[in-house]
């Protein structure tokens, strides 16, 4: 049985890094446990530096990070790192393979890697890798980093996770319309051009600062940098680091961080009485006799679905 | 709820031999049957296939290995596994495995044992017996 002092001990101790592991594995699962444990671990969390990773497939995430990981470890910070790669809606496994370029941090105790599966919730990230973080801030990590899946244009969700949002792209794909249709430029505080010795690295830069640079931003909010790396070799990484603790920083002084995370908080709350009422009155309904005689309606004919779900809740659920 | 009970297996190559078509086509296979592959790579370290067994809340460990050192390296992992109280995790081995070494394979807490040329059905199904 899992315990919630032998998890919080996490980035100090190898043993609570297998119960660390072992609750984000019970999360994973949806396990019953994992709710109750989570309310012990929340109190103790909130200290870690939450970065997100994103960007379209193939631009060199998970490389980058694996260099980040390097860069903050030279500061003695402790990382934390959930990658999140796509399940097969087919199948419903996975192959995660972000870690494959971490690996040389496998052995690194001040390093944690976790990967994830979607498992079929949308906008690349689910509500399993908010519990993770709780899970991970909980064990003492200094800096969390979520490596969201390769989609590239429907992944506001990394801002509802992330302290600080960093986009990866690389030259030489397309106009800079791309970015700007999905979205994308208002989520990141970072813009990283990667594989910057690939030809018309600079065009891709200019590209973004011009259009960064259209948008209206008051003084007290942070203007969002562009960076040139080559994550394979760390060139670049070391001022990429500092650009994510100068946000952090920044966020301090202006008192942004505290708004941030109330913000977190709230969509975390918004999303726990989603998942719970939802679930709550499924099984309710699964089991009444309401259900199985509107089955049975629709089944014969008598009666639509649509109709009957509405007459359903609408039973069910009345607010005086 | 589509959450429940996958199973994670975590598809290794220890040492130094570099040839991992196999166990990349093992590990599509495996996600083909539902499975949640984390795939480590190359030239991994048994240090770094414990730590990643652990931090992974992994089920099952399978090594694929060509190099012939399938013997001494399955009888350490198995004793690092004990060490580290990893005893609901299976092992599993594939790759070049002479028929005769699977007794002793077995005989140290192999869980099952995918000698080249076993069918990806007869690899998932030895999987999926273990679950049963």
């Amino acid at each position: 049985m899992l315990k919630a002092e032998d998890i919080l001990e996490g980035s100090r101790k190898a043993e609570a890094q297998k119960a660390g592991a072992r609750m984000i594995r019970l999360i994973e699962d949806n396990d019953p446990s994992a709710f109750e444990l989570l309310k012990q671990l929340y109190p103790h969390t909130g200290e870690a530096f939450i970065i997100g990773i994103t960007g379209s497939p193939g631009v060199g995430k998970s490389t980058l990070i694996d260099a980040l990981i390097t860069e903050f470890r030279k500061l003695a910070l402790k990382v934390a790192v959930i990658a999140v790669d796509p399940s097969s809606p087919v199948s419903g496994g996975a192959i995660l393979g972000d870690r494959l370029r971490m690996q040389r941090h496998a052995t690194d105790t001040g390093v944690f890697i976790r990967s994830m599966a979607s498992r079929g919730q949308k906008g690349g990230l689910s509500r399993a890798t908010k519990d993770a973080v709780v899970v991970l801030s909980a064990m003492g990590y200094d800096i969390i980093i979520i490596e969201t899946v390769g989609a590239g244009q429907a992944e506001f969700d990394i801002a509802s996770l992330a302290h600080s949002v960093g986009i990866v792209s690389i030259p030489g794909t397309g106009d800079g319309i791309q970015a700007v249709k999905a979205g994308i430029l208002e989520t990141g505080d970072i813009f990283i051009v990667n594989k910057c010795d690939k030809p018309d690295a600079d065009a891709a830069c200019h590209e973004l600062v011009m259009m960064l640079g259209m948008r209206n931003l008051s003084e007290t909010r942070w203007k969002p940098v562009v960076l040139k790396t080559i994550a394979q070799n760390g060139t670049g990484v070391d001022k990429l680091v500092q650009s994510f603790l100068s946000h952090l920083n920044f966020m301090k002084k202006n008192g942004l961080i505290d708004r941030k995370k109330k913000k977190l908080d709230r969509l975390y709350f918004q999303s726990l009485l989603k998942d719970l009422t939802l679930e709550k009155i499924l099984v309710f309904m699964n089991n009444s006799t309401d259900f199985k005689e509107m089955l049975k309606k629709i089944e014969s004919g008598s009666m639509d679905p649509l109709s009957a779900a509405e007459l359903m809740v609408n039973n069910l659920i009345t607010f005086e | 709820m589509e959450t429940k009970n996958k199973i994670r297996v975590l598809i290794a190559k220890p040492g130094l031999d570099g040839h991992d078509k196999g166990a990349k086509i093992v590990a599509l296979a495996l996600r083909d049957a539902g499975y949640e592959v984390i795939y480590s790579g190359l030239h991994q370290t048994l240090d770094q296939i414990m730590q990643t067994a652990i931090q992974e809340a992994v089920d099952v460990i399978g090594l694929s290995i060509m190099s012939g050192a399938h013997l001494p390296i399955c009888e350490k992992l198995i004793n690092m596994m004990k060490e580290q109280g990893l005893f609901d995790v299976y092992l599993t081995v594939g790759g070049v495995i002479p028929h005769q070494d699977i007794p002793r394979l077995k005989e140290m807490g192999v869980a099952e044992v995918f000698p080249g040329g076993t069918s990806f059905e007869g690899i998932t199904t030895g999987m999926n017996k273990l679950f049963k």
